[in-house]
């Protein structure tokens, strides 16, 4: 396979590349503000809440798992880093690289299966649990 | 190469790039009718095709709201980022020997870098709306784009395994005598259900579900600004189409009687069109449906996957 360790491609088309889509943003941001309309109405200054009047600012305090996402994320994007830097120099580590990494994906696998355990990969409410506490209702009502 | 060369190129894949994204508005609407049995736009010049110019004039004389109660400069900001973030993964992929912006030795990394980044503009554009359903939008499209990045890049080893590299060059050429999705399926299936969920298109839009959200993470855009999203979901499909061309499908290779570009565009716009189906056949699954089918089922899986390709090309290599 060829060896990419030295990078001999020019790099300045990257840089007028990134010039050029900048231009073209900045561009069609300042068209759009120059010939949109703009105009005042009753209502043009309240946010769109399904055409009631607004309650309360947007800026609340929302309760989100969506933490342990992130957290999943941290965990498992970091060690996705090491198991590329291998995929890169795959066949210099051989076998001895082999067994090195499955060490490793092992104890992802592990951290995987604790993380499914303790409920951290349920995001929506558990149907089984609703279903049985649902059967028991029933159960005493017809008691 | 000349200087000039460099600089055509650079201008040209620009070109082509806007045109294929301003392009794919008109091809999805005929698409989906013809998918779903009606017309479609079929007004404006042929076969309605100048409904992409319609759609762009009306996009830039539309009011270009900024809301007083968000956050300005954010909230102009963010359109910006999805569309900058799309058009500078194109950097990295070969269109053809030779033409290609800047051949990055580690162009899969920057490519998931990019995709990465993209994250922001959804973020950052629902939470400076003020607006409840675009912050339940941002916070539905985090949690989805960096759950599924994880899949995605791991669902690449395979390839670059058997490659040693992360150049895209030197991917397609190693697959001269057999494309990757015949020895990586896995890999492939994996990277494309993760960049449908990288680009939120239908089955996985839940951050825009209009069923729910109104539209999510952009329910306070419009103008241009409200285009700039749109226009960056379209080059998302474009990048991920040719992304999957790329590394699964040889690029640029294919029989020498027609040029590479012509078969790389060929098969770029083959799974642009399977994106538009997808679109036109499946029902939206559940927010907790989507996250738990990525952690509990595709993780292992691309897990696997690594292990198995690992242990069978070392064993055959003996």
């Amino acid at each position: 396979m060829p060896g990419s360790d030295v990078n001999n491609s020019v790099l300045w088309p990257l840089l007028l590349y990134a010039a050029v889509v900048a231009f073209l943003i900045i561009a069609i941001l300042a068209l759009s503000y120059i010939l949109g309309q703009h105009h005042q109405d009753k209502a043009t200054d309240q946010p769109y809440e399904g055409g009631i009047e607004q309650t309360g600012s947007a800026r609340l305090r929302f309760s989100a798992q969506f933490y342990l996402v992130a957290m999943l994320f941290v965990i498992f994007d970091v060690e996705a880093v090491f198991i590329m830097l291998w995929a890169l120099g795959f066949y210099e580590l051989g076998w001895a690289g082999y067994i090195g990494v499955s060490v490793f994906i092992v104890q992802l696998v592990v951290v995987l299966i604790y993380e499914w355990g303790i409920g951290a990969l349920d995001f929506g409410p558990d149907e089984k649990k609703i279903m049985r506490a649902y059967r028991r209702k029933i159960k005493n009502q017809s008691v | 190469m000349t200087v000039m060369q460099h600089v055509w190129i650079v201008l040209g894949v620009l070109f082509v790039l806007l045109n294929i994204g301003a392009g794919l508005i008109w091809v999805e609407r005929r698409m989906l009718a013809l998918w779903q049995d009606r017309l479609g736009p079929n007004r404006a010049g042929p076969l309605g095709i100048l409904i992409v110019l319609a759609d762009t004039l009306k996009l830039f004389f539309k009011e270009d709201w900024v809301p007083p109660f968000a956050d300005k400069w954010v909230f102009i900001i963010a359109p910006a980022i999805v569309v900058a973030s799309v058009l500078m993964s194109f950097v990295v992929i070969p269109f053809a020997p030779g033409i290609v912006v800047a051949d990055l030795n580690v162009g899969l990394l920057f490519f998931l870098a990019m995709s990465s980044i993209g994250v922001y503009s959804i973020v950052l554009g629902g939470w400076a709306s003020n607006n409840k359903y675009a912050l339940l939008g941002a916070l539905r499209g985090a949690s989805q784009m960096i759950a599924y990045e994880v899949f995605m890049g791991l669902s690449l080893m395979g390839v670059v395994m058997m490659t040693g590299s992360f150049k895209l060059t030197d991917i397609v050429e190693a697959q001269r005598d057999m494309w990757f999705f015949i020895k990586q399926p896995i890999g492939l299936v994996i990277f494309f259900i993760a960049g449908i969920a990288e680009t939120h298109r239908l089955p996985f839009d839940i951050p825009e579900a209009e069923s729910e959200l109104i539209a999510g993470y952009h329910a306070e855009y419009s103008g241009m600004k409200f285009g700039m999203f749109f226009i960056g979901e379209y080059l998302g499909i474009t990048l991920i189409s040719a992304m999957t061309a790329t590394i699964f499908f040889g690029g640029w290779l294919g029989p020498e009687f027609l040029p590479g570009w012509v078969w790389f565009f060929t098969k770029t716009f083959a799974f642009i069109l399977f994106f538009i189906l997808l679109r036109a056949s499946l029902p939206r699954p559940r927010y907790d449906q989507l996250m738990e089918y990525g952690w509990k089922i595709l993780l292992p899986l691309v897990l696997a996957n690594v292990m198995i390709t690992g242990a069978v090309l070392l064993w055959l290599k003996g």
